[in-house]
């Protein structure tokens, strides 16, 4: 029994325009991760899982599924993979209950059990009052929590969920990111892409980035975070003194009156700022990131690619032999 | 998995698509099952009251009797065929193909699945127009089992052809275009209102290219015990189509044409 829940050998995709969405790329996914799969719009993200979930048709390669490769043991696959899409797929005009229902019928659940379950994950994801109204009068969030609800109808081993907070608001993310969170701890592996990199770090284990079709980064988020070399913090303060310090590497900077913003290498600690201030009697009223610590270094990654890419492009034609 | 499982579970996969396609079409009734029991009241009232009173008798009945097999065909072809075709393309356009795409739904069940929604509608719309005519005239059934098949095997083929239809089609006009420009003039041109015995030899001979007519003379035999080609050439030929048909919609879903990148 292997104790990969995906694992993706050398894929490769080929649009009918010949436009080459992957390249050889191959990753694992272990069994019970919560894994981020990052990259600019049009990397090929959506392709990856599409090909996961087998609706889109694969070029070249290998993709098993708990063992189940798609192409000997697809149904057995499938039975294993819950997907909410990018997009709302279901029929505007059915109501929550017959969506989900349906769903798990297709999965070979008997309709009474299915009602049954659909009671379960409706209320889990606060949709039981509303599984009588047709999907199209759901708000946006709903709809995209009725789309969780409709993947976990089967139970699956592995969730795989396309920018699921995709125009949400703060509140309904952060309830939706507590679901996820204990559903992996109850044993569901997670995929997760997401352009929030916020979200990638708070509930992601692993993470791998993907651009212009090729896997640009493959590791742990912990092991990403720790090759940023420097911080950046933003405090606000009660007042901000003409001459700024130099604290040895640690650089900082007046924004404005009340703002004071503060480069942290990697190597120092914060606190040789805060004895500053305190010599200095400024209060610290509030501090925060200046911004995304990961944003910084995807931003580093898909550049490094897209540069790399622009300089084979400028190589001079061969001739037709 | 043991199969006699695996065969359970895509019977439940096959019944839930059903379901939700007849779920779908009587939520939308007045859309879809209203209309061709109004339609059909003009067509009796119009050709089978007004202007049949003046055609007399037609094979022993009167003009009434012998369209009504012919417009309760007419009925059953438009409605499985646009069933399928709507309902398909709707599920490629919202995307929600995919939650059949996703689930470990043999592709053989769901092409049954449109197919037999399709062929629901087909028949509940017959019983409805069978109802109708009945109003209108006192209905007698020569032989059930040829009326049964028929309709069945009708529905069944243009539901199988809306499917295709949907399949190709990438605009909610591609849908309209092979019932309006094909199936109405086939239909009409099918013998629902005449026999062919009144077309000089040569358009006699151009009518039988059309397979609308065996369809519509076999159920009028099942109804009258008349029709202008014989029953079994009409069994044969609709069968050939079903396989046919069959044959090349499910060759388009496996190879997901038109719904799988």
């Amino acid at each position: 029994m292997t104790d990969n829940a995906i694992e993706i050998n050398h894929l490769g995709k080929t649009y009918d325009n010949q436009f080459e969405a992957l390249k050889d790329v191959s990753f694992t996914v272990k069994q019970g991760d919560f894994i981020a799969l990052l990259g600019p719009n049009g990397a090929g993200k959506s392709t990856t899982i599409g090909i996961i979930c087998s609706l889109v048709n694969k070029s070249v390669g290998d993709v098993k599924v708990f063992g189940h490769s798609i192409d000997t043991d697809l149904e057995l696959a499938k039975r294993c993979i819950g997907l909410v899409p990018q997009e709302f797929n279901f029929s505007q005009f059915e109501t929550c209950q017959q969506i989900v229902v349906n769903q798990a019928g297709y999965y070979g659940m008997p309709r009474n059990k299915a009602i049954k379950r659909a009671q379960v994950v409706l209320e889990q994801l606060g949709l039981l009052e509303k599984k009588d109204d047709q999907a199209r009068s759901l708000s946006g969030g709903m709809k995209r929590r009725l789309m969780i609800a409709r993947a976990l109808m089967h139970e699956p081993k592995i969730l795989i969920l396309d920018e699921p907070t995709a125009g949400v608001d703060i509140e309904i993310r952060r309830s939706m990111w507590e679901f996820l969170q204990r559903l992996n701890q109850q044993g569901t592996t997670i995929v997760l892409t997401t352009h929030y990199l916020e979200e990638a770090e708070q509930l992601c284990r692993n993470i791998v980035i993907i651009d212009q079709g090729e896997i640009v980064e493959n590791t742990s988020m912990k092991e990403l975070v720790t090759r940023l070399d420097v911080e950046t913090f933003v405090l606000d303060v009660d007042r901000i003194p003409e001459q700024l310090p130099d604290l040895d590497k640690i650089k900082l900077r007046k924004r404005d009156d009340m703002r004071l913003e503060v480069d942290l290498p990697k190597e120092k600690a914060l606190n040789q700022v805060f004895q500053w201030l305190s010599d200095n009697k400024i209060r610290v009223l509030s501090m925060r990131n200046k911004t995304n610590r990961l944003e910084e270094l995807f931003v580093q990654l898909t550049e490094k690619t897209t540069s790399e890419s622009a300089k084979a492009d400028k190589k001079p034609p061969t001739e037709a032999k | 998995m043991s199969s006699k499982v695996y065969n359970r579970q895509a019977f439940i996969a096959l019944q839930s698509i059903i379901t939700k396609e007849i779920t779908r079409y009587f939520r939308i009734w007045i859309q879809t099952l209203l209309p061709p029991a109004i339609t059909m009241s003009l067509y009796f009232v119009i050709f089978g009251k007004l202007i049949g009173s003046r055609v007399g008798m037609m094979e022993g009945v009167s003009y009434m009797e012998y369209i009504t097999p012919g417009i309760i065909m007419m009925s059953v072809i438009t409605n499985s065929y646009s069933n399928v075709a709507s309902s398909f393309y709707s599920a490629k356009f919202q995307r929600n193909i995919e939650e059949l795409l996703v689930a470990p739904v043999p592709t053989l069940f769901i092409l049954l699945g449109y197919v037999f929604g399709g062929v629901s509608r087909g028949l509940i719309t017959g019983l409805v127009v069978t109802l109708v005519a009945s109003q209108f005239v006192e209905l007698h059934i020569h032989n059930y089992a040829i009326v049964f098949f028929v309709i069945f095997l009708t529905s069944m083929m243009f539901a199988t052809a809306g499917l295709v239809n949907a399949v190709f089609a990438k605009s909610f006009d591609d849908i309209s275009i092979i019932p309006t420009f094909v199936l109405t003039p086939l239909t009409y041109l099918g013998g629902v209102f005449y026999s062919i015995k009144m077309l000089p030899d040569f358009w006699q001979n151009i009518s039988l290219a059309n397979p609308v007519l065996y369809m519509v003379n076999g159920f009028r035999y099942g109804f009258i015990g008349f029709s202008d080609i014989p029953i079994e050439h009409a069994l044969i030929l609709i069968s050939v189509f079903i396989l046919s048909l069959f044959s090349v919609a499910y060759y388009l879903l496996i190879k997901g044409i038109g719904i799988r990148a």
